[in-house]
């Protein structure tokens, strides 16, 4: 079963790209579509039947064929399914199919091609490759399996964003997410030959029971010492920033808005840029012993939350505001990740797939609504045109701004997915730097989420039409293949939050059992206090398994899950308020006072100019790398290729053979007797020198 | 006595003789064939001078060997040369440079 999984989105992949022309195109997009439904429903089965303590530390492996066999290097193709496995395989096949049967209406009909041209089998069968790809890094048993999937999401993320190759724009956007995630993918390729010289294998199990003893080991890297553990989980971090847009390396994942709206969706939004967040955690026995590394991902994660939040509240492309969102929710992910409480990172990424696709296919159903137009200036006033994508979109925003009922707590909070776990994430960063940087970042975030959020909300629903009046009065809702998906996820978005709030950030037995991780009653010096709070926190559980045992791990002194549900009051409430606030803003500005944001603006010109150009960061690296690069390699160009090696080969080619044929055919004298003269010479001169010297002996 | 440097000394010189031939004459092809001879003739005297020297008759065999070899030589060489002196009329080695590169 683990299998058909896997290689389901493969084979509708290759029927539908190579097979198309025997069985017709929308046969093609039904096998993969198809395929796609199988393996969901298949993935549903396995998460819902899946018991950790079933099975040994809580995984199992399902062989498929051994792959390198060379040396000590040894790893075979194999399925790893454990709990994060599992949580990975609904997330990404659930998304896949219903971003493949969206596409059904997404992509019928086109501006970038001609009526003649068949470009929706070659897209269908681009966005199962992708699917298989994103599968091979989840299940992976080994590193290098991992890195073949991850390559292979790369691969098929430039061909998508790249899709409408006819656009200058989006054969850019392309060749920058590819170029930017190489960077990480270096990374990240460092690190796993990092581990190999280190533990000598590649293979989860051993490197996971391996880490324990390097705890204390050095490695010489770049003319210095470094911790080990340190050094490689920064390395493997380096990759997870590439694929996961974080700080520094983020800048691909606005372009990549370029590609059609369902591959925003389905990769750059619910499931190739959670790799990642997925790496880290699938590493946490890595990343456990790794401090240093861990305030790093923490301080990167905190610092991309705030700062592409705040580059959203400007920017005026429906996508771009939702890709920048992303952007800053993976930051989330990545503060828990970095802080310990990897099931609530896997929690956000949960619930940020449900309800960042469900906002990608509604922004993308309100684009189809309005003839390809993506600038949120030009909207307004679309509620009563296209009400149910209206209410989709609200749930996704209700969801992504954390609206839920604070305080309340019936076995799990009330509120939508996001509530939950963006809260999750909020308390687990007070809890774990005691109310330090990354918690205020966070909260800040929170508030700048809303405000972005409800300004996309008000300026494309409400308020009167800007953009062309005949485009307005033609707007529609999308056809049933484009809604339905739309309603499945805003039932994720909805839910997904309560049902599986104690499996992730449930007191430790809770986790622990979810994920099949060992844990154990710890003598706790607070119990009256917590007695008044619920019977939840009565006993204190932590997490006691050796790295390897269980899909994640936690160190038995890492606390953070627990403290975390022993937070202020006032920390609880910090994202709610911060979201009301936002809230409260935008309908001030967007609302009551549409005419604010322009004076704001002018009045804040240096601030508005920052924000409206990504902090400048593309500027920036035009200048420190792009023209650089162009610059050396014009040298290299003009000076070393045209005139050094060019020139040396005409040089040779023109001048001096010529030369040298000249001066040879002037000795062709055609007389024999001139021959004879110098083979006469020769001999002589042979002779001599035998006589004298003896010749070469 | 006539030793076996004096066979040797005259095989030489006609050997020398014959090169200074090839190269020294400009005029007639026939002269080329000729000198050619030359050398082939001095060379068979080294070869009778050292079997007789060393009385071993296979110098002496071979000679009469080399012999029949120039015979069939001259033979051709003429052929080749009344060839060419059709195509050409002439046989002068001055106006023979075809291959000039």
């Amino acid at each position: 079963m683990e299998s058909i999984i896997v290689f389901a989105p493969l084979v509708g992949a290759i029927l539908c790209g190579f097979g198309w022309k025997l069985i017709g195109e929308t046969a093609a997009q039904w096998t993969a579509t198809s395929l796609l439904f199988l393996a969901a429903i298949l993935s549903w089965f396995v998460f819902l039947t899946f018991d950790p303590s079933a099975q040994p530390n809580g995984v199992y492996t399902v062989n498929i064929l051994r792959w390198i066999e060379s040396g000590t290097l040894s790893a075979d193709w194999a399925i790893r399914m454990d709990r994060l496995t599992t949580i990975m395989l609904i997330v990404i096949n659930t998304i896949s199919a219903l971003v493949h049967l969206y596409s059904f209406g997404y992509m019928a009909h086109d501006e970038n091609f001609n009526e003649s041209e068949s470009y929706r089998p070659r897209f269908f069968a681009y966005l199962s490759f992708f699917t298989f790809a994103m599968l091979m890094l989840v299940t992976a048993d080994n590193l290098v399996q991992m890195f073949f999937g991850w390559e292979g999401v790369g691969v098929a993320s430039y061909l998508l964003i790249g899709f409408y190759y006819r656009k200058p724009s989006a054969g850019a956007a392309a060749i920058k997410a590819f170029v930017v995630n190489r960077v990480g993918d270096f990374g990240f390729a460092l690190g796993i030959f990092a581990l190999y010289f280190v533990t000598d294998s590649i293979r989860f199990e051993d490197i996971f029971a391996a880490i324990p003893d390097l705890q204390d080991n050095t490695i010489t890297f770049m003319w210095r010492d470094w911790n080990t553990l340190n050094l490689i989980a920064f390395l493997l971090f380096i990759g997870a920033m590439g694929k996961s847009a974080q700080l520094f390396l983020h800048t691909w994942l606005p372009d990549a808005m370029e590609g059609p709206t369902p591959v925003s969706a389905l990769i750059h939004a619910a499931t190739m840029v959670t790799a990642g967040v997925f790496l880290v955690v699938r590493m946490s026995p890595l990343m456990e012993y790794a401090d240093a590394t861990t305030n790093f991902i923490v301080f990167i994660g905190a610092t991309t939350a705030f700062f592409a939040a705040s580059v959203g509240l400007v920017q005026n492309d429906i996508k771009r505001v939702i890709a920048y969102s992303t952007c800053s929710q993976l930051g989330y992910m990545f503060v828990a990740a970095g802080l310990g409480v990897y099931s609530v990172a896997m929690f956000h990424l949960l619930t940020h797939a449900f309800f960042k696709a469900l906002l990608f296919l509604g922004s993308g159903s309100v684009i189809h609504a309005t003839h390809h137009e993506q600038d949120m200036r030009n909207y307004g006033g679309l509620r009563h045109k296209i009400p149910k994508t209206f209410w989709m979109m609200m749930i996704g925003t209700l969801a992504l701004t954390g609206v839920g009922i604070p305080l309340l707590y019936v076995g799990f909070p009330i509120g939508f997915s996001g509530f939950v776990s963006k809260d999750a994430i909020i308390e687990s960063a007070y809890a774990g730097t005691s109310g330090g940087y990354a918690f205020w970042a966070l909260v800040l975030a929170a508030l700048m989420t809303s405000f972005y959020s409800w300004r996309l909300m008000f300026m494309t629903f409400y308020g009167t039409p800007r953009g062309d009046a005949h485009t307005h009065d033609q707007a529609h809702d999308s056809p049933a293949t484009m809604m339905v998906p739309l309603y499945v996820l805003a039932v994720g978005a909805i839910f997904s939050g309560m049902i599986w709030y104690g499996a992730f950030f449930g007191a430790n037995n809770k986790v622990g059992k979810f994920f099949g991780v060992p844990y154990a009653a710890e003598a706790s010096e607070h119990g009256e206090e917590q007695a008044k709070e619920g019977e939840e926190t009565k006993a204190e559980y932590i997490l006691v398994g050796a790295p390897g045992e269980g899909a994640i791990h936690a160190s038995p002194d890492n606390d953070v899950l627990n403290k975390a549900h022993k937070v202020p009051v006032w920390v609880r409430l910090s994202p709610f308020v911060a979201m009301l606030a936002g809230l409260g803003l935008a309908y001030q500005m967007y609302i009551r006072r549409p005419d604010l944001p322009g004076k704001l603006a002018a009045q804040q010109a240096p601030l508005y100019q920052f924000l409206l150009n990504k902090w400048y960061f593309d500027e920036i690296y035009d200048f420190v790398f792009v023209r650089p690069s162009f610059a050396l390699g014009r040298i290299l160009w003009k000076q070393g290729d045209t005139k050094t090696i060019d020139g040396g080969i005409n040089g040779v080619a023109m001048g001096l053979i010529p030369f040298l044929t000249r001066l040879a055919g002037r000795a062709q004298s055609g007389y024999i007797f001139s021959y004879v003269f110098a083979m006469v010479l020769g001999i002589a001169a042979l002779l001599t020198w035998m006589t004298l010297f003896g010749g070469a002996k | 006595m006539i030793g076996l440097e004096h066979y040797l000394s005259v095989a030489a010189a006609l050997f020398v003789i014959g090169i200074f031939g090839l190269f020294l004459n400009r005029k007639n092809v026939i002269i080329l064939l000729m000198s050619i001879e030359l050398m082939l003739l001095a060379v068979n005297i080294n070869l009778v001078a050292f079997s007789s020297y060393l009385g071993d008759l296979v110098g002496q065999v071979f000679t009469l060997f080399v012999l029949t070899v120039a015979a069939a030589e001259a033979a051709i060489g003429l052929a080749i040369l009344v060839c060419f002196f059709r195509n050409r009329g002439t046989i002068d080695v001055e106006d023979v440079n075809v291959m000039k590169g």
